[in-house]
């Protein structure tokens, strides 16, 4: 993969805002086991009437020059089209894109027709530029602009190969998200996910990336052996994942830039259920001895495997809180799946999950606030419970919703959704609210989504 | 195990022995492409036939295996691992073959149906596939002649998404070493 080079151009202008929510929320530190019962997590909730609506016109180049991704006219539609579709899957916001709108003029951009505008309804209005750079690079400048009060809100620019285009649109995306919600950016960020095609008892599954649009989609595997379960590093340079490649399951490291994999352990033993710590220093595991399959823990860098889990029952997949000093967990040592918490060394093991059915893989959020999991008990659901078990939230209803991953923000659930009888499977992707539900565009079908974090 | 449950069970091992019938022929798709020689099912030996067409089957093989036991499958129930009254009659049947053969190797494969998340029914898998080899071993078959995989829910025998469907994919299917 290519190293991206992108680079702040433009200072952002003044902090002084009069709709957007103060960009500083967003970078409270979240306690995590201290949140009050009584109060529930910031989510934003918007009525679908209630959307904010944004225009977003083509972006403007000055002279329209060709590049190896298409001419910067050709580039700055594509950029705005990118940005309404982002804000639109977001389930905030009504975006109207550049088919929808008039065309600006490039001294236009930094100096709106307010009254236009206005007499439209809109109230936030997304203007910007493209332009050749230094080096065959392009810079995108984007500004972000409160259609009522006539004012200026922010504004961003990014000089990138002409190839990432893409990159500079979901940084403009993330920006203005960031700006108009208080919430933390999500968009500049890739999916790692199973791709799967074929009969119920013959399924091809392939492992696979892609942005988090789905734009830029790539097969890692030719799926001549099943690949299960992937898991993006945090620096987005390796892979982890299941595969059969050699008969029996075990867990792989896979280097996206050389191309070659290995196991990451050596044992007899099938290993599942991989993941990340959140430095990318430690891989958390699952291994099966002799039938009793227990949670451990290995340094990327190799060494010895430490044992987190002795229980006699099964001991099962993990996900570190963000800080990296706890770990959220599987086991059916009470007689079913229940969620249990312990300390990155295996001490202080406790169940959090009560009140009927069975729980299982539990993901903790980037923002350390919340836990989601898959609920069993009738259909297969995925909700979201505080670190201490409370407030427990069931988000989608369907027959068969698993495996959540979270958005870098914390504030987006990605599942896959397997369809009765058929065994077809797809992504989904759902907000905190449980309202705002769309299905992922895949090329094939697809399961086990792995969301990494906001792209280096 | 209630009544309810027996029946369901029962009409699920009535429908997989029917199955197993006419899909033995067909198992050899259910083995990814690239597994290695252990778990590679075995091949048709040419031999076996004669000029007149009929089926020979040779001492020691995998068609020898199938028409020696009462079945090359067990089944469980939901989330369970434990082998009960009529499993450990398929495998006394299946370790009585291995101790006529003591050269001959098996695989176990441990099955999970659809309605478990993908980990915990590797985890699950791999329990069936190995409570089906400590019996074995119960029974005297050397520990190193058995290999154990597990594959979760990947590879249904049953395509419905129904209780009878899900009952025969909890299981662990016994296949020789060739």
């Amino acid at each position: 993969m290519t190293a991206y080079k992108l680079s702040h151009l433009i200072a952002s202008a003044s902090l002084l805002t009069i709709s957007a929510v103060p960009s500083h929320a967003q970078d409270e530190a979240q306690p995590v086991l201290e949140v009050e019962a009584q109060q529930g997590p910031e989510v934003v909730t918007v009525d679908v009437n209630e959307q904010r609506i944004v225009a977003i016109p083509t972006f403007v180049t000055p002279n329209d020059v060709r590049t190896n991704a298409g001419s910067t006219a050709q580039l700055g539609e594509n950029i705005a089209k990118v940005i309404a579709d982002n804000l639109n899957n977001s389930g905030i916001f009504n975006a109207i894109g550049p088919n929808r709108v008039k065309k600006i003029s490039f001294s236009e951009v930094t100096s709106p027709h307010y009254s236009h505008w206005q007499g439209r309804n809109t109230d936030q209005l997304i203007q910007g530029f493209i332009q050749s750079a230094d080096g065959g690079n392009i810079t995108v400048g984007c500004y972000l602009f409160d259609v009522t009060f006539s004012k200026e809100t922010t504004r961003s620019g990014f000089t990138v190969a002409p190839g990432d285009w893409r990159r500079a649109a979901h940084k403009c995306s993330d920006i203005i998200y960031s700006r108009l919600t208080g919430e933390a950016p999500f968009f500049d960020s890739r999916i790692a996910y199973i791709a799967e095609t074929g009969p119920k008892n013959k399924r091809v599954k392939r492992l696979a990336i892609m942005d988090s649009d789905g734009a830029n989609h790539r097969f890692i595997t030719s799926g001549r052996s099943t690949a299960l379960t992937p898991r993006f590093s945090p620096n987005y340079k390796n892979l982890l994942y299941l595969s059969y490649v050699d008969g029996n399951p075990r867990i792989y490291v896979y280097d996206l830039i050389s191309g070659k994999q290995q196991l990451i352990t050596q044992s007899n033993n099938p290993t599942f259920a991989p993941r990340w710590s959140p430095d990318g220093k430690f891989i958390l595991y699952s291994m099966a001895i002799g039938g009793n399959t227990d949670i451990y823990k290995i340094a990327v860098r190799g060494g010895k495997p430490v044992r987190l889990t002795s229980s006699p029952r099964i001991d099962v997949g993990g996900s570190f809180s963000p800080d990296g000093k706890k770990i959220v967990f599987e086991s059916d040592r009470s007689g079913s799946q229940q969620l249990y918490i312990m300390n990155s060394d295996g001490s202080n093991q406790r169940r959090i999950s009560f009140g009927g059915g069975r729980f299982a893989t539990p993901e903790w959020s980037p923002r350390g606030d919340l836990i989601a999991f898959t609920k069993i008990g009738g259909g297969f659901r995925v909700g979201t419970m505080r670190p201490d078990g409370s407030n427990q939230r069931l988000l989608t209803n369907s027959w068969q919703d698993e495996a959540p991953t979270w958005a870098p923000n914390g504030r987006v659930i990605q599942f896959f959704r397997t369809a009765r009888g058929s065994g077809k499977t797809s992504i989904w992707q759902v907000d905190l609210t449980g309202k705002f539900e769309r299905k992922l565009p895949t090329p094939l079908d697809g399961s086990d989504p792995s969301w990494g974090p906001i792209r280096p | 195990m209630t009544e309810k449950n027996r029946l369901i069970r029962n009409i699920g091992l009535t429908m997989a022995g029917a199955i197993f019938i006419t899909a033995c022929g067909k198992k050899e798709i259910d083995i990814p492409f690239d597994a290695n020689p252990q778990t590679q099912p075995p091949v048709q030996n040419t031999a076996n036939i004669d000029n007149n067409n009929r089926n020979i089957i040779v001492p020691g093989s995998q068609e020898d295996f199938l028409s020696q036991i009462s079945s090359d499958t067990i089944y469980f129930d939901t989330d369970k691992f434990n082998i009960d009254a009529q499993d450990q009659s398929t495998l006394r049947s299946q370790a009585q073959w291995l101790l006529q053969y003591p050269n001959k190797n098996i695989s176990i494969q441990g099955h999970a149906d659809e309605r478990g998340t993908r980990d915990y029914n590797l985890a699950l898998g791999e329990r069936r596939a190995n409570s089906t080899k400590n019996y074995l071993i119960s029974l005297g078959v050397r520990s190193n002649r058995i290999n154990t995989v597990s594959y979760g829910k990947e590879q249904p025998i049953a395509l419905g998404s129904n209780e009878n469907a899900w009952a025969q994919n909890r299981r662990a299917v016994t296949i020789t070493v060739q």
